[in-house]
């Protein structure tokens, strides 16, 4: 094979840069993308606990940090309605595009992806360094929108024209997410190549782990759905830098002003080319995570997956199916209403796939042997979250019910079960179960349990108070909720949820300090300490450059776990006997 | 006052009450499968927890079919033979085929038929009131067309802060419109067509209690209709994300009987401006 010689070419000296900071090792890009997202989401859940305190107690000085900022921003500590606006638009951004995407994709795909498939690299390692360090100073512009005049972004992170055209920050917005889309790209290239041509001998299609289908399945799906974002984004850096009209129609009076752009536009087609991008997102922050769970899943029971090809065909369905539900989040924007008819049909064709998805991970228990370690917490405690995150989807999905329920904090309760509790849950499990892998040690379990149970239950009480304000009526992205009398009568909950929020920083804090002291202190593991059968357990922990010492042969599926007869209960995909 | 409401607020409106009932029946509906499901989840956590000295127990399924033994019955059937192959797979699309016939007998009998009306119908405006609603940053401007059923033209040129939606007072079908800020009133137990626009940017219109929301959109003309059937006083509030002071953007609807809103009408229409005080629109313009 081709890639023998390429893992023999790596054995020149490296410098330090060229090993830990310009790398083109899929591992260190890995653990960099790893690392850089983990602090893009602490940022992102930084200002959230921001916007929570003044959600909670609107009117009263931000505590420690008021004074901090500026007087445009919160004058006297108390934060005003467009910093709030811009921390809003932020904190979806930077948790989405910066924080589970490059996790799920960035970090997770690069390092376990050709370990799992067999592979010395990726396909393109320059690429995959060029895509890591596309997608830093893409979200370190991000950040530093903060300090342009009039601020960041605040339009929402869907930046709906004509408002994101008129507001300011929007154009650094616009510019760094065209970067981070490059990047994107760039990654889900590489990712497709890899999987198709990098495969080991004897790693048929069928034969790959649902990690690697999933995050397969998550390039295509930015491969197709990130360009028109890319466009649609330029078009509307267009029309603040050019006052061209693509989104903006004729006849504007803003604030008393007639606006001077001629008009003609459409603010729709912003709606439908954003969201044409932004609900494939939504898998592409899901898939990967369920991927992770089917791997902890697998190892931690003991047994075969329940239905892998159910749950391969389910992720290609759901793959194909996510570019025909868009307009699901557009029933009440304006479109015709009969099109809502068509989305409805369509959003739930595919709940079908999801559903069945769900079935098979709680199958996979039955006869099991559960191993109840911490990445198994995760991995289990991912399953009801996310239902809930899935079954809440239910009403919004439906035209009649989403007039009520559109725009309000259910939907923000939703989103929230399905990405939080959801994808975050997975991804935080992952790291406890690849840590071995990546550091040759392990984290430590009673810290790992507090995390656990402290995250699951905060995160919880963050969330499920949002459904009920939802359905009391209670509208989202007011910066003071007591400024209207209908958000008056739920207001109690918005201050749960604030102390919940500041709870689950609290709980993060051993995650955090274990993971950095694991990497030296953590007991230390063999090769393979969950006794797995995939093959990214088949090289040393950390693998060297390369990879593996010889280019592996699988033998067989991914899943092998209790086969009758044998001594181990485990049989290594690698193993001939 | 209570801070912790978790239930819809009251239903002030005609399809109001349709509308709760798809909410409550597939809360309903979630609340079940999620009930099972996580009895069974735990069901299956706590029976095969891993316990000394006894393992795992592979299930059949596609991988290895060799060893399932079919029937002979089902020899002249490949069909059956295929499926009762399969069955372990197929079991887990049950709860599957569940869901998915509720969900389609949801849409056929109550999503398409109850979203056409609300939405694609709007009843004829002959016994309704007429109501243009042209939302700005940060205010609701309520253009009423008054008796004639007929709503005055609205001009660009004429917009001024006197005149936010820039009313042709000259027009003969403005003479009997009222033009209100922040304040819709309703008469009970008829209809109101409504006509949604905007100025500047996405607005949505939300009243809680009637269960009615809409985004309004400038470029477009989106029609809207509701029948309130309690008197009271309720709230109109944005709920598209709209500048730095969307919280603010409110207004108060009231429902009242038919004469005390024909009696506050005519007190309404003796103060608008007449004709010729708005014909001459600032020069700015």
């Amino acid at each position: 094979m081709s890639h023998d010689s390429h893992g023999s070419a790596g054995h020149h000296e490296l410098t330090w840069t060229q090993r830990y900071v310009f790398s083109v090792d899929h591992k260190v890009i890995g653990l960099q993308y790893l690392i850089t997202s983990f602090i893009f989401l602490l940022i992102g859940f930084g200002l959230m606990g921001l916007m929570r305190w003044q959600l909670a107690f609107p009117g009263t000085p931000i505590p420690f940090f008021g004074h901090l900022f500026s007087a445009d921003l919160a004058p006297n500590g108390v934060m005003s309605g467009e910093f709030y606006n811009a921390l809003g638009a932020m904190h979806g951004t930077i948790m989405i595009f910066l924080g589970v995407v490059p996790l799920a994709v960035g970090a997770y795909g690069n390092y376990v992806l050709p370990l799992q498939i067999g592979a010395p690299d990726m396909a393109f390692p320059r690429m995959n360094m060029m895509s890591y360090w596309t997608f830093l100073p893409g979200g370190l512009l991000m950040l530093a929108s903060f300090l342009m005049p009039g601020g960041a972004a605040q339009s929402g992170w869907t930046s709906y024209p004509p408002l994101s055209i008129i507001n300011p920050g929007q154009t650094v917005w616009l510019l760094s997410m065209v970067i981070l889309i490059t990047s994107s790209l760039l990654g889900a290239i590489n990712f497709l190549v890899t999987t198709i041509n990098m495969r080991a001998p004897g790693m048929s299609l069928w034969r790959l782990p649902v990690f690697v289908w999933a995050q397969f399945v998550t390039s295509v799906l930015l491969l197709l759905a990130f360009p028109p974002l890319e466009a649609a984004s330029v078009l509307q850096l267009m029309d603040r830098v050019f006052h061209t009209s693509f989104y903006m129609p004729k006849d504007l009076v803003i604030l008393g002003e007639t606006y001077s752009g001629s008009g003609g536009g459409q603010p729709l087609l912003w709606q439908h080319l954003f969201w044409f991008l932004a609900h494939p997102e939504v898998y592409v922050l899901v898939l990967p995570p369920m991927g992770i769970v089917a791997e902890i899943i697998a190892t931690n029971t003991r047994k075969p997956l329940h239905g892998y090809k159910t749950i391969v065909y389910s992720m290609l369905a759901i793959g194909f199916m996510s570019f025909m539900v868009w307009a699901h989040h557009m029933f009440i924007s304006g479109m015709s209403a009969s099109l809502g008819n068509f989305f409805l049909v369509t959003t739930m064709i595919i709940s079908v796939p999801s559903v069945a998805l769900m079935t098979c991970f709680v199958f996979s228990l039955k006869g099991a042997s559960i191993r109840y370690n911490v990445p198994m917490l995760f991995a289990l405690a991912f399953i009801p979250l996310f239902a809930i995150g899935g079954l809440t989807g239910l009403p919004l999905g439906m035209t009649v019910t989403d007039i009520y329920l559109h725009d309000t904090y259910y939907v923000i309760g939703h989103f929230h079960f399905v990405v939080v509790t959801g994808s975050i849950i997975a991804l935080m499990g992952g790291v406890y179960h690849w840590f071995p892998k990546w550091y040759g040690r392990k984290m430590n379990d009673t810290l790992g349990h507090i995390h656990f149970w402290g995250t699951v239950v905060t995160m919880s009480a963050i969330f499920a108070p949002m459904l009920f304000m939802g359905m009391g009526g209670a509208s989202r992205r007011l910066y003071d909720p007591t400024s209207q009398l209908h958000n008056l009568p739920v207001q109690g909950w918005n201050v749960i949820s604030t102390y919940a929020a500041y709870a689950l920083a609290l709980f993060q804090l051993p995650f955090i300090y274990k993971f950095f002291n694991s990497m030296w202190n953590g007991e230390k593991t063999p090769e393979n300490p969950w006794q797995s059968t995939t093959l990214e357990w088949a090289c040393p922990s950390p693998p060297p450059h390369g990879n593996f010492e010889k280019t592996p042969t699988v033998y067989r599926g991914p899943y092998e776990y209790s086969v009758p007869g044998r001594k181990t209960d485990f049989w290594p995909q690698t193993d001939k006997n | 006052m209570g801070k912790y409401a978790w239930s819809l607020p009251v239903a002030a409106s005609t399809y109001a009450g349709t509308i709760d009932f798809g909410i409550w029946l597939i809360h309903a509906a979630m609340l079940g499968i999620f009930t099972l499901w996580g009895a069974f989840f735990i069901y299956l956590l706590v029976k095969y927890r891993a316990r000394p000295g006894v393992a795992a127990v592979r299930e059949d399924h596609d991988d290895t079919p060799a060893h399932i033994s079919i029937p002979d019955s089902f020899s002249k059937f490949p069909f059956a033979q295929m499926i009762y192959r399969n069955k372990g797979e197929l079991k887990s699309l049950i709860p599957d085929a569940i869901i998915l016939t509720f969900e389609v007998a949801l849409i056929v009998f109550y999503a398409i038929p109850v979203w056409s009306n609300i939405k694609s119908t709007v009843p004829d405006t002959k016994d309704a009131v007429l109501i243009e609603i042209v939302a700005e940053q940060f205010a609701w401007n309520v253009h009423y067309a008054g008796p004639d059923g007929k709503l005055g033209p609205r001009k660009v040129a004429l917009v001024h802060f006197s005149n936010p939606i820039g009313l042709d007072r000259n027009d003969p079908a403005s003479a009997d419109d009222v033009v209100m800020g922040n304040e819709l009133r309703l008469p009970i137990d008829k209809n109101a067509v409504f006509e949604l626009l905007s100025k500047d940017v996405i607005h949505s219109f939300f009243i809680p209690e009637f269960r009615m929301k809409q985004d309004a959109v400038p470029g477009l003309k989106i029609p809207m209709w509701v029948k309130p059937n309690r008197l009271g006083k309720f709230e109109i509030t944005c709920a598209q994300l709209c500048g730095f002071a969307h919280a603010h953007m409110r207004a108060d609807v009231h429902v009242t009987t038919q004469a005390e809103y024909d009696d506050w009408y005519k007190s309404r229409l003796a103060t608008m401006p007449a004709a010729e005080t708005a014909s001459n629109p600032s020069e700015e313009f």
